[in-house]
């Protein structure tokens, strides 16, 4: 493998085993602040329970998304240095946004909220877990300015081989950030809904702690419908936008070779990409069109047109991404989130009739559905980024011309392969951790404050 | 104005406030194992910190953006350039992220001995690679015509750079029994004091010998002479201070002045570096200067509003979780297990 080949690797397992941790940050926080909430307000100790139980998980995770997420900041330098150079302008501006503006309170307050218990008053030690919910949405927007950047470059002119900053506030309102980061952030609210939902059934289904865990079940499942369903339509918009401003994209999403007027959508395809064709296929008539432009007569433009356009744009060379991931990573990602709707507006009509404690096989299933959003997680990352390709920043620059030139092969091997064993090593403690931990159940009122 | 003035100091002032916090709990880490008799006290050692560490690692990542945003070519240089000794920084770092937050976790021996090697070797390592790397970049680097380092790790592991590391070592612990003998109380005051107190010298013989090996090593005193000038001296004298107010037992005063060697020492080498950011020993022309390695005005000019608006804010809140945090810790407060 050549080092271009092994640095995509090194990011891609760094990116989305980060990214297992970032969306349940994001849910988790805004859950556990939601509890404490709860409990401030009634003064009741089983919020205060639920409060410190779900906070003890939360915290394990926020460890690993924290350090894994120092690994991708310093991975642009180490790795992609070209990219950095040619970058940095535009791109360096929201990272250091995100550290000095979310970063630091995220880590200082949750400290606060942590050692805090009957040392600062309540109301500020309430305000400093909302701070920390509220710093990691932040965070997440800055981050997703950073990478809306790399999708749909805006505000820049080139100069000397580098895209300089022209329009701040063009790249900090860019239309592509308008539309990822609310589909994102909360994609991770679901995430964090699902994973209280699934934990609180585990409780629930084994009789234990019934009181407590009915509650954070029923916090869960409002959080989960409601987030699910805005989750799709923002994800809806953003696939309109990326029809728009990354046609490429969205034609591999939808396994569209030939431009079609009306376009229909595909169900199933298996995809050949070397012949450029699907030898098995079913379309549904209109749909993608209906998608798409939200009409009956609009074209949308397959990959052989855009591959020619490419060409005559920026030379001979291939301009297609990894068509097949895309195709189903995409199909993927949604068929999940319409599950996850689905699973939790019937998880509603059981409490309805009053049966959502004692559903054994709804509980069942919310232990196992709290793991599938980390699979759509990954799987919309996966279209966003690979259905990019070959560009590291569309139309500006190939991933190829990105990499550091005076790193070897060799070097990136070693790293890729002792950053995988750390995270495989990571994700078997936290697991461990989060099993016992969630298993325990909810801790005493007074049980003592946390300590290392 | 001169936004890349501006910038350089910012960034220094970042990797100062970087060395100063995280200085003191790297230090807590390497002295954790030596100064504590018993479980309990290692908690506590570690509880001193336990609010800090991790708004202290924020300082790096701060630094490490603001150097993406103001200065790409440094930031790129720099980091595919220490490509090894980075990755190695951050192995290091995770493995004591992952010591600290989850040593309470368990209560078993074993579990607990390895989260305290992941904390020591955890803090000893970091610390000392940021020490040779520093010391990497007064001496100068071979930085070709493309502003990429050519050349290999054996050149970044050379033997002044190496004193480099252990004197960033040496200074960050000293730094951090001061800081314990602040925040603890009875036996294990008295060791972490009785530490500082004997560490003194031998840490002083090998800042000086830096120090003085420094003339012939690096780019930093070409400028200054023969005499030093009044970073380093102020620099010279805050160390000896430490000492005087060790022996008087004003540990509070001791800590002060440790940290005030931390913060000149760094400024002595970002001043000594100005207007350079990555010297070349191939060639003066390829030297990577705060100009030719620098954002557009623009960039600079949008990120000197954001950091005037935001820094402020950081600071006060951060300062204030200190004071949250300022008594010092006893064994009664260390829950049983």
């Amino acid at each position: 493998m050549e080092s271009i080949d092994i640095a995509r690797w090194q990011f891609g397992i760094t990116t989305t085993y980060h990214y297992l941790f970032v969306p349940l940050t994001l849910g988790l926080s805004v859950l556990t602040a939601i509890l404490h909430s709860f409990y401030y307000k009634t003064g009741s100790s089983e919020y205060k329970r639920l409060t410190k139980f779900f906070g003890k998980l939360f915290i394990i995770i926020f460890a690993l998304g924290v350090v894994t997420g120092i690994v991708l900041e310093f991975q642009f330098g180490m790795a992609w240095s070209e990219y950095s150079r040619f970058v940095g302008d535009i791109f360096g501006i929201p990272l250091a946004i995100e550290a000095l503006l979310a970063f630091f309170l995220e880590s200082t307050f949750i400290a606060v909220w942590l050692f805090g218990w009957d040392r600062i008053s309540k109301g500020l030690h309430l305000l400093s877990i909302w701070l920390v919910a509220i710093a990691s949405s932040l965070s997440a927007i800055w981050i997703i300015i950073a990478n809306s950047w790399m999708q749909v470059p805006v505000g820049y002119v080139l100069n000397e081989g580098r895209a300089e900053l022209n329009d701040f506030v063009a790249v900090l309102l860019n239309e592509q950030m308008l539309v990822m980061a609310p589909h994102t952030i909360i994609a991770g609210f679901v995430t964090g809904g699902l994973f209280m939902l699934g934990i609180s059934a585990w409780h629930l289904y084994r009789g234990h702690q019934v009181e407590l865990f009915g509650k954070s079940a029923r916090i869960a499942l409002v959080f989960v419908v409601v987030g699910g369903i805005l989750t799709s339509t923002t994800g809806h918009d953003q696939a309109q936008h990326t029809g728009e401003h990354q046609p490429m994209k969205l034609a591999a999403m939808e396994g569209l070779w030939d431009t079609e007027e009306p376009a229909s959508f595909s169900l199933f395809a298996i995809i050949d990409q070397e012949n450029r064709t699907a030898t098995r296929e079913i379309r549904l008539p209109y749909l993608l069109t209906i998608l798409a432009h939200n009409d009956l007569t609009s074209p949308v433009r397959g990959m052989n047109e855009l591959q020619q356009l490419k060409e005559e744009q920026f030379g001979p060379g291939d301009y297609l991404p990894p068509i097949a991931i895309v195709y189903w990573g995409f199909r993927i990602m949604v068929g999940l989130g319409m599950l996850f709707i689905i699973f939790s507006m019937y998880g509603i009509t059981l409490w309805w009739r009053g049966k959502l404690d004692t559903s054994k096989r709804y509980l069942k299933y919310a232990m196992i559905v709290m793991f599938l959003p980390f699979i759509a997680n990954s799987a919309g990352w996966i279209v966003a980024e690979m259905g990019r390709q070959p560009w590291i920043v569309y139309g500006l620059l190939l991933t190829a011309d990105g990499v550091s030139p005076n790193v070897s092969g060799g070097e990136m091997l070693l790293t890729t392969i002792g950053f995988t064993l750390i995270y495989g090593f990571l994700a078997a403690v936290a697991g461990f951790l989060i099993y016992r931990f969630a298993k325990k159940g909810a801790p005493e009122e007074d049980a003592p404050a946390h300590a290392y | 104005m001169d936004f890349q003035l501006i910038w350089f100091i910012l960034i220094a002032i970042l990797f100062i406030g970087y060395f100063l916090l995280e200085g003191f709990d790297f230090g807590v880490g390497i002295l954790m194992p030596f100064v504590s008799k018993d479980d309990v006290d290692r908690r506590i050692t570690i509880n001193t910190i336990g609010p800090f560490w991790d708004a202290n690692e924020v300082w790096l990542i701060t630094a490490g953006g603001a150097m993406f945003a103001a200065f790409p070519h440094w930031y790129a240089t720099l980091f595919s350039g220490f490509y090894i000794p980075l990755f190695l920084l951050l192995v290091a770092l995770i493995l004591r992220a992952v010591g600290f937050e989850f040593r309470s976790k368990m209560p078993d021996k074993w579990w607990r001995k390895t989260a305290d090697h992941f904390i020591f070797w955890g803090s000893l390592l970091p610390a000392f690679l940021w020490g040779v790397a520093l010391t990497n970049v007064v001496q100068g680097l071979p930085i070709g015509p493309d502003k990429n380092f050519v050349g290999h790790l054996g050149l970044v592991l050379n033997p002044y750079a190496l004193l480099g590391g252990l004197a960033a070592v040496a200074l960050f612990t000293l730094h951090g029994a001061l800081f314990l003998s602040l925040r603890t109380t009875g036996d294990l005051k008295e060791r972490v004091e009785k530490v500082a107190r004997l560490m003194w010298i031998p840490a002083g013989l090998i800042l000086a010998a830096f120090a003085i090996l420094g003339y012939w090593q690096t780019v930093l005193f070409e400028g200054l002479g023969l005499i030093p000038g009044t970073l380093p001296t102020l620099t010279i004298i805050s160390f000896v201070a430490s000492y005087v107010f060790i022996q008087l037992r004003w540990h509070g005063y001791a800590f002060g002045a440790t940290g005030a060697a931390i913060v000149l020492g760094t400024a002595v080498v970002f001043s000594g570096l100005f207007p350079l950011v990555m010297p070349s020993t191939i060639d003066a022309a390829y030297h990577l200067t705060v100009y030719n390695a620098s954002s557009s005005d623009l960039t600079l000019k949008v990120m000197s509003v954001v950091a005037l608006l935001f820094l402020p804010i950081v600071l006060g809140y951060q300062g204030w979780s200190y004071y949250v945090f300022s008594q010092r810790l006893t064994r009664e407060a260390i829950p049983r297990d």
